[in-house]
């Protein structure tokens, strides 16, 4: 694995806008020769950033990019030879098709005949002989997508960027062009960098997905490892449907989650929080009292291939898919192998923000006093007669100068939609279902995550304010 | 009967728009001197228009500055709309906020700090033409900005970057891929640009030299002038002024019907 095989490198990649919204945070990656990379994440995760800085058309606030070890980072798009596909296809409207695919030629002043064989080749290529005097408008939106294919590829640039090329299609034609996109790469040897955000494209056409997630990677690996390996929550989340649950090592290789001790196949040592992912079709249905767990039917939908059954176990929820049918209120046992089950170490979730002393020396954050003694947070400190505070050693404590940090748990959190109420608002930017809860994660309108845990459904986006008990707090000195 | 009522009220509505053009018009193919009575059949105005020096020369001078003006302003206003849509977006607001200012402006306060402002603060002679065409670019080119601007907005922001990422520079990009693509607005900001030049009276008084007449101020100081062959040749001028502008209009409907006619059958 020597640089040399690397055609281009990402290195410490931030994308960071004036407003402070940070769309990319310190991005690596190294993507060989012939490889099919695809960034996979929800809208708004950065990836479409990404692509844009790798094409020139966004320079990176901090970071390097290297196209076979050399640096291009501030290089402009026309200088470099990366091609891109757009997502609206981004044709020439006033030009016939093949003044469309030669305009790239032209600006490199190709011989006139050489343009002309170049042209003719790709159009075989897309599968689209005799369309050169065409006029854009009279192209289908599957046709327009094969001529900004073409008018890529016409190029033969080092790198092909596809930005969603295929989500203005509709099933049937993706389905196609998926498999000609993914036939193509294999015919022309060229480096392909997919933007999706269709988990379904990523596994098909990859040969190895970046998930990405408000600008951070979040797990790098061949289709088959992001499936069977996810490595939080998040990504078993996004990729394909799970059921995650938080639970805790009973003993070697044995998990309790979901109201039942599952045995596993990962060696996490006993008494560790974790977080375990099932996907619905590794549930087995057992007859009552033979599974692991057991519960109540309480929903079937038919879906074609399969039944999406939905059981209610304690409370826990637990989705199955399963060629044959149950009936609403029946009680059923399920069983997991043990090669099915994905073990995480949960993530510490305790949420941490940092609040100011007052000139009247109270704990104040957003506005918000925070009922409770200075004194008490900072051991052994005092306040004097005149009202200075003074810490253990007898020193002077300049309250400008001094920040508590605050600590609560996810599960202290409450919101209420009484936005005055809370201690800080917020929307809705992020929700995983857990079994028996949902945790949220709210951004505050002082740019701060906060994860929540909350057993009732609240809406993505939803504002929200949040309502902290003092009494849940705890508190840090930070100097 | 209320189908009548709002027929009676619509003739009402284009009598009042149209009559008093069209008693100028017939009293331009008389021998009158005076609107009211009409003595007899002549085209002695049409001749007079058309045969007096002093007239022809102020007509052309008023399209030559009208074209050439409007040029200047295209140019600006196309410039200006491109540059300020690419800009920050908050840049972007406050020069469209600016522009409008003088599309809202009295004509007369812009020919009047233009003239304060060129020839007493900077002293430039009126005689050089400089305030004048200045005065009228300044009219018009917050237009043609407003004109070309929604033709940028519509276009697909992704096919200056295509052009960019198939190797052309930014200037190849703006002329070959941009500029093409708000043609229609360009020209429609053009042909308005010409119109208000025409229309101009204010700016023009202000800045223009004293030996020079546009069309508007020509008419404005000969009807307030004794010389009646050339008032009366005047009535012949915005009658052809008129039958140009309907042809012109005609041609535009049937050509905007065309191009939508044609769009459907796509």
């Amino acid at each position: 694995m020597g640089t040399s095989e690397n055609i281009i490198e990402l290195k410490h990649i931030t994308r960071t806008y004036e407003d402070g919204f940070s769309a990319v945070e310190d991005f690596n990656l190294e993507v060989k020769r012939g490889e099919f990379v695809t960034f996979l994440g929800p809208s708004g995760c950065g990836k479409t950033t990404t692509l844009r800085m790798i094409a020139g058309f966004d320079i990176p606030t901090s970071g390097e990019i290297l196209l076979n070890g050399k640096p291009i980072t501030n290089l402009p798009p026309n200088k470099r030879p990366i091609n891109t596909v757009f997502q609206r296809y981004a044709l020439f409207p006033h030009m016939n098709i093949f003044e469309n695919i030669a305009f790239g030629l032209k600006q490199k002043k190709t011989p006139k005949d050489v343009i002309e064989k170049k042209v003719k080749k790709v159009l075989a290529l897309v599968d689209l002989e005799g369309f050169e005097n065409r006029s854009v408008s009279t192209l289908s939106g599957g046709q327009q997508q094969r001529i900004a294919i073409a008018r890529a590829l016409v190029n033969e640039p080092e790198i092909l960027l596809l930005d969603e090329p295929l989500g203005a299609l509709d099933l049937k034609m993706r389905k196609e062009m998926q498999i000609e996109l993914k036939a193509m790469h294999d015919e022309l040897g060229i480096t392909f960098i997919y933007v999706t955000h269709d988990q379904e494209e990523a596994l098909t056409m990859s040969d190895k997905i970046v998930v990405m997630s408000e600008g951070k990677m979040q797990q790098i690996g061949t289709p088959e490892d992001i499936y069977n390996e996810p490595k939080n929550a998040f990504v078993a989340d996004f990729i394909g449907e799970s059921n995650i649950f938080n639970g805790i090592m009973t003993g070697k290789l044995k998990a309790r989650f979901c109201g039942g001790e599952f045995e596993c196949v990962d060696d996490i040592e006993q008494g560790t929080h974790i977080t375990a992912v099932v996907r619905p079709e590794d549930v087995e249905l057992t007859p009552p009292g033979q599974g692991i767990i057991s519960g109540v039917v309480d929903s079937v939908i038919f879906k074609g291939m399969h039944y999406e059954i939905t059981v209610v176990s304690g409370k826990n929820e637990m989705v199955i898919q399963s060629v044959k049918s149950a009936a609403p209120g029946e009680r059923v046992g399920m069983k997991v192998d043990p090669q099915n089950i994905h073990i995480m170490i949960a993530e510490d979730h305790t949420n941490i923000f940092s609040a100011d002393i007052n000139q009247d020396f109270h704990l104040e954050y957003n506005g918000h006093i925070l009922d409770t003694s200075v004194t008490k947070i900072i051991k052994g400190s005092r306040r004097t007669e005149d009202g200075t505070l003074l810490d253990a050693h007898g020193e002077v404590i300049d309250p400008k100068k001094t920040k508590i940090m605050v600590s609560i748990q996810p599960s202290d959190i409450h919101m209420t939609d009484n936005m005055e109420e809370g201690i800080v608002q917020g929307y809705i930017s992020n929700l995983i279902y857990k079994g028996d809860h949902y945790s949220y994660v709210i951004h505050t309108d002082l740019e701060q995550d906060f994860i929540v845990n909350d057993e009732y459904l609240w809406n993505m986006d939803d504002q929200v304010g949040l309502l902290m008990p003092v009494d849940k707090m705890k508190f840090a000195l930070k100097r | 009967m209320r189908k009548y009522i709002k027929g009676m009220f619509l003739g009402l509505v284009l009598l009042f728009l149209y009559l008093p053009i069209f008693i100028l018009a017939v009293y331009s193919f008389t021998d009158a001197t005076n609107i009211g009575a009409i003595r007899g059949f002549s085209l002695h105005n049409y001749v007079t228009l058309f045969t007096t020096p002093e007239l022809l020369g102020m007509i052309g001078g008023t399209i030559l500055l009208a074209l050439g003006a409007a040029f200047l302003a295209t140019l600006l206003g196309t410039m200006g709309a491109i540059g300020a849509f690419y800009s920050k977006k908050k840049t972007t607001k406050v020069i469209s906020t600016m522009n409008q200012v003088p599309v809202v402006n009295a004509d007369v306060v812009t020919g009047f700090s233009l003239c304060i402002l060129l020839v007493v603060v900077l002293g430039v002679s009126k005689d050089t033409f400089v305030p004048l065409v200045v005065g009228h670019v300044i009219l018009c080119a917050p237009f043609v900005y407003l004109s070309v601007m929604p033709k940028i907005r519509q276009m697909d922001p992704s096919i200056y970057e295509a052009a960019l990422d198939l190797g052309a520079t930014p200037f190849v990009a703006l002329i070959q891929i941009v500029i093409p693509q708000i043609l229609p607005g360009i020209i429609s900001g053009f042909a308005l640009a010409v119109t208000l030049s025409l229309d101009d009276y204010f700016v023009a008084t202000y800045t223009k030299p004293a030996t020079f007449d546009t069309i508007s101020t020509y008419v404005v100081n000969a009807t307030k002038g004794a010389q009646t062959t050339i008032k009366t040749a005047l009535w012949a001028l915005s009658t052809v002024i008129f039958l140009i502008v309907l042809v012109l209009v005609a041609v535009m409907n049937l050509r905007a019907n065309k191009n939508g006619s044609e769009r459907v059958d796509a």
